[in-house]
Order: structure tokens, then sequence, then C-alpha cells
């Protein structure tokens, strides 16, 4: 399985906006929470309560200041999770068929009972998208919630990805992005949505919709980005408008 | 990358052993071995137990190494299982190879040249591990299987001169050592001159990329995700001193290649016994440990873009 | 090596079990009480375990989702740091040492000192409570008690926000409102990382995102929703108030002013009386000269005085007139007028102490007034006002602002957040489509709240509630000779209109014995050893302080649920169940989690027992105030109630209005009607809560509104129309200027009455924030900031947020860091005029130029929370609040002020002015000062965690 599979018809993934995310942690702690009883071995931590605490995220929150040539620098929430690459360079080289990228839909996924805990897929992925599990020893990595988003067992409006249910900015959106009608297609086709890393060749299927212009104009001589505005016209008496508006009344 | 001793003892060690499987197997190609029983029996085995420790090593850089086994599934894809394959296929070949040698007291010839090219192929699958990763720019270039695969042969051959001493013949392995060892540095040397331009951003993977954020400014890390630490930043965002990694540079230089060299040319010169190579091979592996574990240490990967660096 | 095949896949099955069992309740991980879903597994013996929580989709607070401490839940259900059993103090306080006793030995030790104290001199009791949500509950017992000497801890919070938005129009920012998102066409924040309404705004800020409409964020700190903002305005802090004043400014002379909304729903046209050196000087001219009768305003028809109450009377908002007795009197809007077009409000005159540029400042004015003007918001919706006229159109001046804690934590924060209430006012934006809304039982305004009650004596209970809204200077809490009745000094010359209390003040005060020593501190919920005093390393030194015979404060009872810092600091501890084992009560009659469509009210219940030998704390203080036989606690000596839950449905406050409004009586009420034993059942079976929604014709204009006003009366939120108009001019500040001129019989002493007649403007004003008499040694800021993925001091027990904030550095702008020669990474001293710290430091570029900043709370004591000595919170964490003094310096006279605003009290947190030198790292590789050392009563955490529904 570790060879790629036919362009898959579906191709499922997430749509993160990064004009609207706060970077509140709220989807990595829902997915954390979701799946460390979910697919596979539990998302284990070490040390939770001591000096050095560590654990197993499937999406982390980064966030990055970004200093225009003028003004301030802008701050930017970066959530960060599997992309599920079209031609996903952590499948090829796993030597064990643990990790495969489904035909169906596309989602990548790591099969736990077969992986050696070798670390190469970690290694082959751009984005930093798998971890090793330090209580499994096995590969963990977003399941685009495979155990929800079909779960017969789950409401149909819960089927869709932990993490998106809990966005509370809504900058998670979920859906098909081979199907150009869908909405998170058309989404990104309306806000030009990125590939991250193209030149890694991996063709990510999630799309990262970037940050809007912003306007920041902190005083100081040099960097006050304030749009120029013409002078309000003066009334003529300091208060005439207030009588035209009290006789309006009348 | 995180340099896992694992991983340096895995890659330099079965270096050596499938060099010396190379190299005693080009020996016998060339009808160049002796025809000692003996030789055969402390060179196979001397072979055979490199690999085997090399391997052994790899083992302990599996967290479910039970599973290994499962690493042969993939030979389709992955050079990481069809190393597997060619490891134990060279490991076969060449044992068979060193068992005839032993028992007819004669180097087989065909066996010999497979053994070589298994072992050679051996040592590019290993390489080609790393070779392939277009995540961490230092070691995606042909230049990466070509320095491992010379530095195998160096080692190999220094190794085959070392057992040969006892044999009273070493003087033409050790030439060939000489050749191989420095061809090994020319290699090394092209791959330092790679790795220098091998910057993240040129592979397409500078904060700005890695985030999507073009064309807004320079980006830099405010805060990363968790204050504690993970996984990535273990094995891949790993950070050296550039102190240390100067020290270490020149120790490589010195033990890998230069006292190597300086001992090889005076054997070869009659300067020295050439019961003295086993030295000048000690000498040389503490030199190619340095060489791995800047190989590991020095090579950035990807995805610490993520985590602020250039 | 791409070869493509297909090949066999595992089978993964797509619909694997979720869980056993779904229960429905209110999270508690911050106070925004979103509603959660508890999902619960079976283990092995049956018995229903936590498995995961995920956001009610139904809930009326968060529509589905949670933020990341809500989803981490489960961690602090299972945090090793939950305490166990009662604790009886064994060494030295502070030290830890404690050994567990039983329920019977705690309540016996606990009744027998609040029995001597009662019985003795009640207000030697200091109840004081935290965030908890059953202030209507704690407020009762105390008032039962007779202690004069309760409050929540508003004080140090956003008392600020809470009195101006009260005093100003009946209804304050905080959670007591919200920005219309759906119509709204520009949102103004102001202040905010977090607030308590969590999800709500983030919720609100996607729709406006989606919509496009642009956000102004005006902050220091370009962090969180600043970071998303359309617009960032990196203001310096303390100086909001001048910004929005030169905002207003620029409204008055471009004419953005509603004067229709003006005219109907303010005090726009009443007249103020201007006799300078009279009692009466400032006040409003009334009908007759009545002090209760109605204001008189200037008839546009007549030009003469006339009832501002008849409803034919058009006000005039300009010119003068003369009052029946001869005096001048002016329209409040002519005052405002005057007073804010003066050159001293131009942008150009404010902005280099604003940092914001005056063009800046004009383009946002005119952004205002557009949005404002040019796109007012027109709902085919007619609704009748209070006055009986009818309107066939809702139209609204879609700009909404919201404000918090950056407006509000600092001295002269009252008058900035009327400041901002004046410019929504004049814009007409309050109670408007597009506007800013309230949620209901507000609009409520002062005078329907109830005036503060300090007298107390032996054995009785206090004549009235505590907390209150004083109208004047006669409903002040103070002893004949003008010192304060409470121990907080609330409502008292150094805070008449401290509305929540000044919990901040307590222990310092009480270790002073000023205004008088006390016998027993009885804390609730509130980590006051730690983050949430200023001043910490002297507050643990006041707690520990010995006079002698036995500690100044001698006995100190403490409910936590978990082994914090204050934990260490009591003699006997009452340990609280966690939020999903016990019940709570979001209720109408304390701080409810309504929408501005809909009143809403919720519960907690205990969706798994306990496994310890703990109990709610509410219960227990039913079974406290049965053992005392308060008032109201008993029937004949039984008790009245038998946990909060029997509470929760069985007590009255009103006839016919009990803590839920849920399916009262036969179950139909709503609001009003008898007790249901039903009750809670009733609210488990709708996920948790109740909700009742504002009739379309109600749902604007609530003030005035009078479908509004008859279905508040319905609801129960009062028993009568309560119709009001906006004050842009506060007469009550007018009030205590007054009695500061010597006017009336209550006057404050002299070394207290400039002060009084310099902040108390009943117009808001700006003025420089008490920190800044630091001088120029201390040239920058310093201020917190909530982290969304962590809630104060509790949330470092839980094994997955800490991994997300473990530590904090102290971020420095560019510039400062340059000039201090550090580096991402370096060790700084960072010096206020009172303390010091040394703490590591990383650079930004995202903040205000001169401003410092850090997440706040993060720092901890060695020994709290169950962590190890070298957790990171203990080693490179640090609080701030070590350079901030709970007094500001002395004055020439020897006083010394409380670092609060002079009207309300508020914790005056963001006042600090510090400077920065470059610090070598610290020997002991720990920040400093060293909070010092407590054992864990309750252990250390486990090495490794890994949850699967196996392991429950
Ligand atoms: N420097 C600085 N300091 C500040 C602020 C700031 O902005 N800057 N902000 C101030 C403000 S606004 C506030 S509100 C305070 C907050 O400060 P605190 O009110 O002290 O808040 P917490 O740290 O959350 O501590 C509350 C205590 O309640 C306990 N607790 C948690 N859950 C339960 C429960 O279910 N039952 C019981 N009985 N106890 C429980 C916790 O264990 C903890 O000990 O901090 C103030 N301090
Ligand atoms: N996740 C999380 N949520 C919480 C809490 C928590 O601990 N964690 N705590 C809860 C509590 S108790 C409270 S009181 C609320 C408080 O909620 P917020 O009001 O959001 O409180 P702070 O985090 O203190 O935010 C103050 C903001 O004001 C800015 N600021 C400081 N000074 C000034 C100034 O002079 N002008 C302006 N314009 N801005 C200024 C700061 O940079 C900061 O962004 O949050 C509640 N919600
Ligand atoms: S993001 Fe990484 S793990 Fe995910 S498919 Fe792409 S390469 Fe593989
Ligand atoms: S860690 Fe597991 S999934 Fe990854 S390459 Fe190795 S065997 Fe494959
Ligand atoms: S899709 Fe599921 S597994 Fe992937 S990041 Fe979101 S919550 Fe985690
Ligand atoms: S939950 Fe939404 S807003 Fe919060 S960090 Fe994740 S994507 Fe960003
Ligand atoms: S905002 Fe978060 S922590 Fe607060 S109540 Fe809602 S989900 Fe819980
Ligand atoms: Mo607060």
């Amino acid at each position: 399985m570790t060879t790629l599979p036919p362009e898959p018809q579906k191709k499922l993934g997430l749509v993160i906006d990064l004009d609207t995310c706060v970077g509140c942690h709220a989807c990595a702690v829902a997915c954390k929470e979701w799946n460390t009883q979910g697919y596979g071995a539990p998302l284990s931590d070490q040390d939770p309560y001591g000096d050095d605490p560590s654990g197993t995220w499937l999406n982390r929150i980064h966030s990055y200041e970004v200093k225009p040539e003028a003004g301030p620098a802008q701050l930017i929430h970066f959530p960060r999770s599997c992309l599920h690459c079209d031609d996903a360079p952590c499948v090829t080289v796993c030597p064990t068929g643990a990790s495969y990228k489904r035909a169906e839909d596309g989602i990548v996924l790591v099969n736990e009972d077969a992986c050696m805990g070798c670390g190469l897929c970690a290694w082959a992925c751009p984005y930093g998208a798998r971890e090793m599990d330090g209580s499994a020893g096995v590969m963990k990595k977003c399941t685009l919630c495979v155990d929800r988003i079909d779960n017969e067992n789950l409401p149909p409006e819960d089927r869709e990805p932990a993490c998106v249910r809990t966005c509370p900015t809504r900058a998670r959106h979920f859906g098909d992005l081979n199907d150009p009608e869908s909405d998170v297609s058309k989404l990104v086709a309306a806000r030009g949505g990125v590939d991250l890393m193209p030149e890694q060749g991996t063709r990510p299927v999630n799309k990262y919709l970037p940050p809007r212009a912003r306007e920041a104009a902190p005083f100081s001589a040099s960097c006050d980005a304030g749009s120029a505005t013409q002078e309000a016209p003066v009334p003529t008496g300091r208060l005439a408008w207030l009588d035209r508006a009290l006789a309006r009344l009348d | 990358m995180h340099p896992a001793f694992s991983l340096i003892i895995f890659s330099s060690v079965s270096g050596v052993g499938f060099g010396l499987m190379a190299m005693l197997g080009i020996a016998a190609a060339l009808e160049a071995a002796p025809s000692s029983s003996l030789l055969a029996l402390l060179g196979g085995m001397a072979a055979l137990g490199l690999a085997a420790v090399g391997l052994l090593a790899s083992v302990f850089h599996l967290r479910r190494p039970e599973r290994a086994w499962r690493a042969f599934s993939e030979w389709r894809s992955s050079w990481l299982s069809r190393e597997g394959w060619l490891a134990v296929a060279t490991m076969a070949v060449f044992f068979v190879f060193a068992l005839t040698w032993a028992i007819t007291g004669r180097a087989p010839q065909v066996l010999g040249i497979a053994s070589a090219a298994l072992a050679v192929a051996t040592v590019f699958c290993t390489a080609m591990i790393y070779a392939q990763l277009r995540t961490v720019p230092r070691w995606h270039t042909p230049l990466t299987p070509l320095a491992f695969v010379l530095i195998a042969l160096a080692t190999g051959a220094l190794a085959l001169a070392s057992v040969l001493a006892w044999f009273a013949e070493g003087r033409g392995a050790a030439s060939v050592a000489l050749v191989f060892l420095v061809l090994a540095a020319a290699a090394k040397v092209a791959w330092f001159a790679h790795a220098r331009g091998a910057t993240l951003e040129r592979a397409g993977a500078s904060i700005e990329a890695a985030t999507g954020l073009v064309g807004r400014g320079a980006a830099k890390l405010f805060e990363a995700p968790h204050t504690g630490s993970n996984y990535l930043m273990h094995e891949m965002v790993y950070v050296v001193g550039r102190r240390r990694a100067s020290a270490l540079r020149k120790v490589a230089a010195v033990l890998g290649v230069l006292v190597p060299l300086v001992l090889l040319l005076a054997t070869v010169a009659g300067l020295l016994p050439v019961k003295l190579l086993g030295v000048a091979l000690l000498i040389q592996l503490l030199g190619i440990f340095a060489e791995r574990w800047l190989f590991f240490a020095e090579a950035q990967h990807a995805v610490s873009a993520y985590y602020g660096h250039r | 090596m791409l070869s493509r095949r297909v090949a066999k896949e595992p089978i993964v099955d797509p619909s694997p079990h979720v869980s056993d069992e779904i229960r429905k309740t209110t999270c508690y991980m911050c106070a925004c009480r979103c509603g959660i879903d508890v999902h619960l597994v079976r283990d092995g013996e049956g018995a229903l375990k936590v498995s995961h929580i995920e956001g009610n989709r139904d809930h009326p607070v968060n529509q589905g989702v949670l933020c990341a401490k809500g989803s981490s839940g489960l961690m602090q259900h299972r945090s090793p740091a939950r305490l166990r059993a009662p604790l009886k103090r064994v060494g030295p306080r502070g030290s830890g040492e404690f050994e567990e006793i039983t329920w019977e030995e705690a309540l016996d030790m606990a009744t027998t000192w609040l029995g001597r104290v009662r019985a003795d001199d009640p207000k030697k009791l200091a109840f004081f409570t935290g965030r908890d949500q059953s202030q209507s509950f704690t407020s009762w017992w105390a008032q039962a008690f007779g202690t004069p000497n309760y409050a929540a801890h508003g004080g140090f919070c956003s008392v600020n926000m809470a009195t101006a938005g009260i005093y100003t129009m009946g209804g304050a920012f905080w959670e007591f409102g919200a920005p219309d998102w759906e119509n709204t066409k520009l949102f103004m924040i102001f202040g905010v990382a977090e607030d308590h309404d969590s999800n709500p705004i983030k919720l609100g800020l996607s729709r406006l995102k989606a919509r496009g409409v642009k956000v102004i964020g005006v902050n220091p700190v370009r962090t969180g929703y600043n970071a998303i903002a359309d617009e960032w305005v990196g203001i310096t802090p303390g100086t909001d108030g001048l910004f929005v004043l030169a905002l207003i400014h620029e409204l008055l002379r471009r004419g953005a002013v509603d004067v229709e909304y003006l005219v109907n729903f303010t005090n726009a046209g009443w007249l103020v009386i201007d006799a300078p050196g009279t009692a009466e000087h400032g006040l409003f001219a009334r009908v007759d000269g009545e002090p209760e009768g109605a204001a008189l305003v200037i008839d546009r028809r007549t030009g003469k005085p006339a009832s501002a109450d008849d409803p034919d009377v058009r006000a005039d908002l300009q010119g003068e007139v003369r009052l029946a007795d001869g005096r001048r009197a002016r329209p409040v809007f002519a005052l405002v007028a005057e007073r804010y077009l003066d050159d001293s409000y131009a942008p150009e005159a404010v902005e280099a102490r604003c940092g914001v540029s005056a063009k800046t400042i004009r383009r946002i004015a005119e952004e205002l007034h557009s949005a404002a003007f040019d796109e007012p918001v027109v709902l085919d919706r007619p609704w009748t006002d209070w006055r009986g006229r009818r309107h066939d159109k809702m139209v609204g001046r879609p700009v909404s602002v919201h404000a918090m804690r950056g407006i509000s934590a600092h001295s002269n924060g009252f008058q900035t957040a009327r400041a901002i209430h004046l410019m929504q006012i004049l814009l007409g934006s309050v109670e408007t489509p597009g506007g800013f809304r309230f949620k209901p039982p507000y609009p409520k305004p002062a005078q329907a709240h109830p005036r503060p009650h300090a007298k107390c004596s032996p054995g009785e209970p206090l004549s009235g509630p505590h907390l209150g809204f004083p109208l004047g200077p006669e409903h002040l809490c103070i002893n004949d000779d003008g010192s304060p009745r409470r121990i907080d000094k609330a409502f008292s010359w150094d805070a008449p209109l401290s509305a929540h209390g000044l919990m901040h003040m307590v222990i310092a005060n009480a270790a002073a014995g000023d205004p008088y020593k006390i016998d027993t501190l009885f804390l609730y919920m509130a980590n006051m050893a730690w983050n949430s005093s200023m001043n910490t390393s002297a507050v643990m030194e006041m707690l520990t302080r010995n006079d002698g015979d036995d500690y100044v404060i001698p006995h100190i009872i403490y409910s936590d649920a978990y082994s914090s810092e204050m934990v260490a600091f009591a003699d006997l501890i009452l340990p609280d169940t966690t939020y999903l084992e016990r019940h709570d009560c979001i209720s109408l009659l304390d701080r409810p989690i309504c929408e501005p469509d809909m009143a809403a009210d919720a519960i907690r219940w205990p969706v798994v027992e306990p496994d310890r030998d703990v109990r709610g704390f509410q219960s227990v203080l039913l079974d406290l105030g049965a053992r005392l036989a308060l008032p109201g606690f008993q029937d004949g000596n039984k008790p009245r109630y038998t946990d909060y839950a029997d509470y929760m449905v069985r007590h009255l406050r009103r006839p016919g209005v009990g803590p839920l409004a849920g399916w009262r009586g036969d179950g139909e009420g709503a609001g009003r009607g008898e007790p249901n034993p039903d009750q809670l059942e009733r609210y488990k079976e709708n996920g948790g809560f109740f909700t009742s929604e504002v009739p379309e014709e109600a749902a604007y204009f609530k003030p005035w509104n009078a479908a509004y006003q008859d279905w508040a009366v319905t609801m129960g939120f009062y028993d009568a129309p309560q119709p009001y108009v906006f004050q842009l001019y506060l007469e009550p500040l007018a009030k205590f200027q007054r009695a500061a001129e010597g006017h009336g019989p209550v006057t404050p002493p002299a070394s207290k009455a400039e002060r009084i007649l310099e902040t108390f403007d009943p117009l808001p004003i700006w003025y420089a924030p008490f920190g800044d008499s630091a001088g120029e040694a201390f040239p920058l800021h310093a201020i917190t900031q909530r982290p969304a993925a962590m809630y104060h001091s509790w949330g470092s027990q839980n094994a997955w947020l800490r991994q997300i904030h473990g530590e904090n550095p102290l971020y420095v702008p560019d510039h400062v860091a340059d000039e201090a020669g550090l580096a991402d990474g370096d060790w700084a001293f960072v010096i206020s005029p009172t303390g010091r710290i040394r703490v590591p430091i990383k650079r930004t570029g995202a903040s205000n130029p001169n401003t410092l900043w850090t997440w706040n709370a993060i720092g901890k004591r060695k020994g709290a929370w169950a962590l190890r000595d070298g957790a990171p919170e203990t080693t490179r964490g640090f609080l701030l609040n070590h350079l901030i003094h709970e007094l500001l310096p002395e004055r020439g006279d020897g006083q010394r002020w409380s670092n609060s605003d002079p009207i309300t009290g508020q914790a005056a947190w963001f006042d600090l002015r510090v400077r920065i030198e470059k610090a070598e790292p610290p020997p002991t590789g720990r920040s400093e000062p060293d909070g010092g050392h407590q054992a864990s009563p309750v252990g250390e955490g486990p090495l490794n965690i890994a949850v699967d529904k196996g392991s429950l």
C-alpha cells in the first residue's frame, strides 16, 4: 500500500482561514481529546506534571510576526496538521506499508498495527504532521477524523472533524476539494487559497486562506499608515447641524 | 535532525561491513584474493559481524522492533524496505561466498562479483533513505549516495588492508584504500559544498513558504505552539552549536581523512608496518562517527521553518 | 518513485462506538459557561466514566463550539491536584502541611469559629468569593450571617465596566451586552484579550468576517482578536479615554450625532443648574425644585422649562434658560458640545499622548460617521415606546463597540468606559439595530438596583444587600466619623461607587487592622495568596504575619477544589467538587448567560459522582448556615434545604421568583411561578439550560420599549416597568463633587475632597492614570493578557493546557530590546517603583512601542497544583503581580491611596510603569522573586498519561 493510489475521485481535506484564526488552540485540544480515545492508540503525554511536559498532538497552533516594510509587525496564527497530500512522500517512504493513502477519498492514514515506529515518514513530511507517540511507539497523525466523518453512531451534523466542529471562529472548513462545486472549493477559489511549500512537490489537499489586508496605524512619524482623509467640512457656526437636525424633528 | 546514536552506528559500522564485503568480493573478482581459508573466515566474519552490528543498531532505532520484519513489504517504493532486502541478500550471498572460500580455500569469482555489487547497492539504498528526502535539503543530492558508497568502500578497503596485513600481503590493499580514501574525501568535500548552499529557503521551505505568507514581509516565529517540547522538536528541529559543529568537522577531517591518509601513505611507502593499519581503521572509524554525527545534526529539516529557523 | 497502484487497504471501521451516554451540563473551565455534552463510557465494572466533552449545539452561549479549555475538561476532571478530603493545617501557614480530617470535624471547627464571630461582632468575618457563579446565594448567606464584609471578585476584575455602564445606560459591556453581530457594519473592540464571553465573541467575529464587516482593534498588543482585526490601533495604555474623547470631538464637529435619539432616549436635553458655589450646582433642575421630581428641559415650542416627562414636550439641546428661581441652567448636550469641541480634545492635541496619529483619529471618526449614518439599519418592525408613541420602524446605527479590562483595569477606567458609552450614545447605537444590545435581565438602571448596606449588629442579619449603586453621598457605607464600615473600604470616600467591593484590599487591610482587625477570613474560589493579589510576596507575608500571640488574621477558612497556592495559607480547607460532580445554578439573579434575543439560565449537575471525600461548596454553606441557625436556613431547627440542588428548586427570592426561571410552577411557568419539584429534571431533559425568547417587538430599544418592559415584568426581572433614559450627564457624580466642596450632611475629609472634585466629573473626562506618577524613571508600561488556552492559575494543573502555556516570556518591543541589549531568551530585570522581578524575555514587533506584556497567571509556586518542583511554571514562569503594589506611593500628607480607580475602587492592574535592564540568568535558574515552596497535600501527578476507553 505504500505506493500511492491512483488520483482519488474525492479529495477530502481542510481549508483553514488565516484571516479569521485567532490562535485560540481550541481545535488542537479538541483534536487531542477526540483522538486520544479514537482511532488507534491514545495520544499520550510524557512527564505531564513535571519539568518537561510533552505529548502527542495532531494539530498545533503556531503564531508568526510578519514585518512589512513599513509599519508594525502583523501577527498571524497558523494551525498546522496533516495536509493529506496528493503526492504524499510520507506514504512512499514507509517500508512496512503502515502509512497509506486511501484510494477512496485521499485520506492519509497510518495502520498502527503494522507500524514499526521507524520515524521515516515523519522525516519525509515537510509539514511536521506526524508525531511518534511517546508511549505506543507508533506514528500518529491527523486522520481527518475518519472515525467521525462517516460515523453512523453520530448525528449527521456531527459527522465532521472534531477540530472543525469546535473552532469558535469558524476558521476551519471541511469538504471535498476535488469537487469544484463544494463549499470548500468555492471558498478556496474566492479567497485565493494557497498550498504550503509547493516546491516540496507534495501537492497538498488542504488549503490555507491568506489573511486579508490589514491597517495598522500606531503613531510614529515613520510608520503612520493611516490612509489619508480629506478634512471634514467644518459647518459654519459651530453647531449649525444641530439647528437643522432639531428643526427636522419639530 | 537529531543525531541518534543508533543511526550513527548503523550507517557507519554497517558501511564498513558492506565495504569490506565489497572489497573482498572485488578482490575475488580480480583474482587478487589470497587462497587462505583463514582469511575467508576472518574477513567474512568481520564483514558479516560489522554489518550485523550496524543493522542491529538500526533496529534499536525502531520503537516497535518486533515489527521490523514488516519492513520487507514495500520494496516497490521504499528505500528503507529495499535496503532491508538488499542487506539480507548481500549478507546471504556473501555468506555463501565466504563459506565457499573458507571451505575450498579459493575465493569464488562470480559470488565475489555478486557480493560486491549487492554490498554497494545496499549502501546505496541506505544512502537513498536520506537522499530521497526533499525535506532535508542537505541530504537531497546524488552526492549523498556517492559519498556514502565511497566512504563505505574506503573504510572497507582499509579494513581489508588491516585484515590482509596479518597475511603479510597488505600493501597492495593499502594502496587501494588510499585511492578510495581520496575519492571518498573528494566526494565529501563536494557534498559539503552542496550542503552549504542547501538552505531551507532554496528547498522552498522558508518560513514564508511554509506558512503561505509570501510577499508580506519577513516572518518570524512569535510563539511556538507549545512551550513544552515535542517529538518534532527532538527529532527534526535539532540545533547544533556552531562551535561544536566546527570542532567536530575538524575531528572528522583529521581522524577520518588526514590521519588515515598519512598512515596509509607511510604504509604504502614502507615507513610503517602494515600490521598497524588496524589502528588507522579505528581512528578512521572515529572520524566517520564524527562525520555521521554532523550529517544528522547539521541537517535542517523543512519543519524547522515552522519553528522559526531559516 | 511515485508509482501509483490500487492496493488492498486495511479496513477502518467508519462507525466505531462513540459513547454509552451523553449528559448535558455546563462547562466551568471558565466563566463563559458554555453548554457541554459530556460523553460517558462504561468501565469494566459498569460505572460511567467521562470519555470526552463536546460543545452543546443547541446551547445559546456556544452553539456547539468549545474553546481549548473546555475541550481539556477531561484533564481537569482527572487532575492530580484535586483535593481529596477536608484538611486541617498542622504546619505553619504557607507550608502546605495538613492533616486530613472528617467533614464532621471540619464543619464543627468552622461552626465554632463563625458562631463566635457572629455572636460577638459579625464584621469580624470577611467572606469573599471569586469567580463562582453563585453570588446571589453566597451574598444571601453573608447577609443572613450579618457581616458587612462580603463581596465577590468584581472589584479587582472589571467593576469599572459594570459601574460605568449601569450608571450611564443601565447595562454594560463585560458579559451583560453584545454587539448586534448580524447587523453591525463597524465594530470597535477596546482592550479585550479573551473576556468572559470567550466563545460568543469568537462566534461573533466569525460572522463579521463572513460579512466583511470592518473590525477595529484598539489595544497596545496585536495578538488574538487584535491580530485578526482589519485595523489595529496600538494605543498607549491608559489613554483610551483621550482617544475616544477626540473621536467625540470629531463626531460633534461633523454633526455625526443622532439628535432624535438623544432627544428621545437620553438626558441630553435635561437642564443642569449652573450656580457655582451652591449645593445645587451641577445638579438637574427639577420640576418644582423637588429633589425626586422630574427633570426639566427647554421646551422647543416655548423656549421655557418644562417637565422632561411630559410626552408632548420636545426638548431643545442647546441654549440656556433662567429657572423660576432665577438660576441659569443649560441642557446637558450644550455642556457636552462645549466641552468636547474644545481644542484640547482635537486629534492633534491628543495624538502624542495616545500614540495614535491625528490622521488616524480623524479617519476613524469619519468611518464611524459613515457607518452610522450613511447606511442605517432599518427594520420594518413597529414598536411602541413607554410614552405610548408608536414607531413604525426600528432605525439603527450599525456601529458596535465592545470593551473590557484594557479599559477598566486603569485608575481612569470608569471615566474612560463612560467616554466610550457617550460616543456610542451620541451615535445612537445603543439598543438599536446594528449597535450594542443588552442581554436580559439588562437593561436595568442604577436606580433600579439596590443601595449598599453595611450596618451590622451581633447575632443579627444585615439590614439589606451588601452591594449596590449609591446615588449620592448619603448612600455611602461609612460611620459617623467618616471611617469605612467595610474591611475593604468599599462605599467609603476611598471608592464611593465600588459596586463590587474591593476584594484586592481585604488581606492588606485586615493585616494592617485598618479600618479594623478581623477574626476570620473565609474565601471561596479565589487564589488570593497568588495571582489574584497585587504584590504577591507581601500578601503571602501578610497571611503569615504573627503579632506574637497569633496570626494577625487568626482564622482562614478556604474552599478550593484543587491544591492551589491559597490552600497552603489557610487553616481549614473545605474541599469542593469539580464542575462535573456538582449542582450549580447559573441564575438570572446572578450573572446569567442570556443573549440579546433571549433570557437564559442553566444548571450544572453531577454527571459523575466524586470519587473523593469532597462536597459541593454551596451545599456546605447551606449546612453551615443551618448549623449557625442563620435566618432562612432552618425550618424549626432542621435545615431548610437538604443541599444546593434542593435550594435551587425551592428557594424563593421574591414571591414566585427563584434561582431558576425555567419550568416553574406546573412546569409551564417561565420566570415566575411556584417551585416545581421536577424542575431540575426538566433542565436536564432540555440540555441543562432554559431559554425564553425576547418577543420580536421587544428586541431593540429595550429601555424604552413598552413590549420589552412588559415582558421583563412577566419574566420577573422586576415587578413593574422600569423605563429610563440614558445618562450622558451623571448627576450622582455631581453630588459627590458638591459634598467634596462641603455641601450637604455627608462630606469627605479634606484629604479626600480634592481627588473627588477632580475625578467625579459628571461628564466623561480623561486624567492620567495614577501609575504615571512613577515618573520618568519608569518610561515603559507593563500589562498582562489572558491566554485563550489557559484560565488564570487553575489551568496549570491541566496536562494538556500546560503543554501550551507552561511558561511565559516577557514580550519586549524590538526597539526597547535593542536599547537594553536584549535578545530572545535573555533574562532581564523589570523594575517598578515598588518591586523588581528577573524574568526571561522575548522580542516582539507587534505591540505598542512602549509596552511590555506577558501572559497572565502562568507562574506558579513550588509544590502547588501537584506539579513537580522543577516545573517550567516555577522556573521560567512568573507573575507581574510582584511589581504591582496595592497602594499608591505615599503622598505629601503621608496618605497612601489604594491602587484603584478613585470612583469605583477597581484595581488598576494596568497602570503599572516600569523600566527594564538586562540581567544575568538567575543563579538558581528560577525567575525571581522565588515564591517559596509548599508541601503538596495531594502528592504529585503520574509520569505518563495515555487515556483510552479501555483504561478509563
Ligand atoms: N497581573 C494581573 N493579575 C490579575 C489580573 C490581571 O489581569 N493581571 N486579573 C485579575 C482578575 S480580573 C481576576 S478575576 C483574578 C483571578 O484570579 P483568581 O480569582 O485567583 O482566579 P484563579 O487563579 O482561577 O483561582 C481561583 C481559585 O479557584 C479554584 N477553583 C477552581 N475551580 C473551583 C471549584 O470548582 N470550586 C472551588 N471551590 N474552587 C475552585 C482554583 O483552584 C483557584 O485556586 O486575577 C486578577 N489578577
Ligand atoms: N482564556 C481565558 N479566558 C478568560 C480568563 C482567563 O484567564 N483565560 N479570565 C476571565 C476573566 S476573570 C476576565 S476578568 C476576563 C478579562 O478579559 P479581558 O478584558 O480580555 O482581559 P485581559 O486579558 O486582562 O485583557 C486586557 C486587554 O487589554 C489590553 N490593554 C491593556 N491596557 C490597555 C489600555 O490601556 N488600552 C487598551 N485599549 N487596551 C489595553 C491588553 O493588551 C489585553 O489585550 O477574561 C475572562 N476570560
Ligand atoms: S502533510 Fe505530511 S503527513 Fe500529511 S500527507 Fe502530506 S506529507 Fe504526509
Ligand atoms: S514510522 Fe511507521 S508509518 Fe512511519 S514509515 Fe515507519 S513504519 Fe511507516
Ligand atoms: S481532522 Fe481530526 S485528526 Fe485532523 S486535525 Fe482535525 S481533529 Fe485532528
Ligand atoms: S480553533 Fe479556529 S481560531 Fe482557534 S486556533 Fe483553531 S483554527 Fe484558529
Ligand atoms: S469558553 Fe471555554 S472554558 Fe469557558 S465555558 Fe466555554 S468552553 Fe468552557
Ligand atoms: Mo476577572
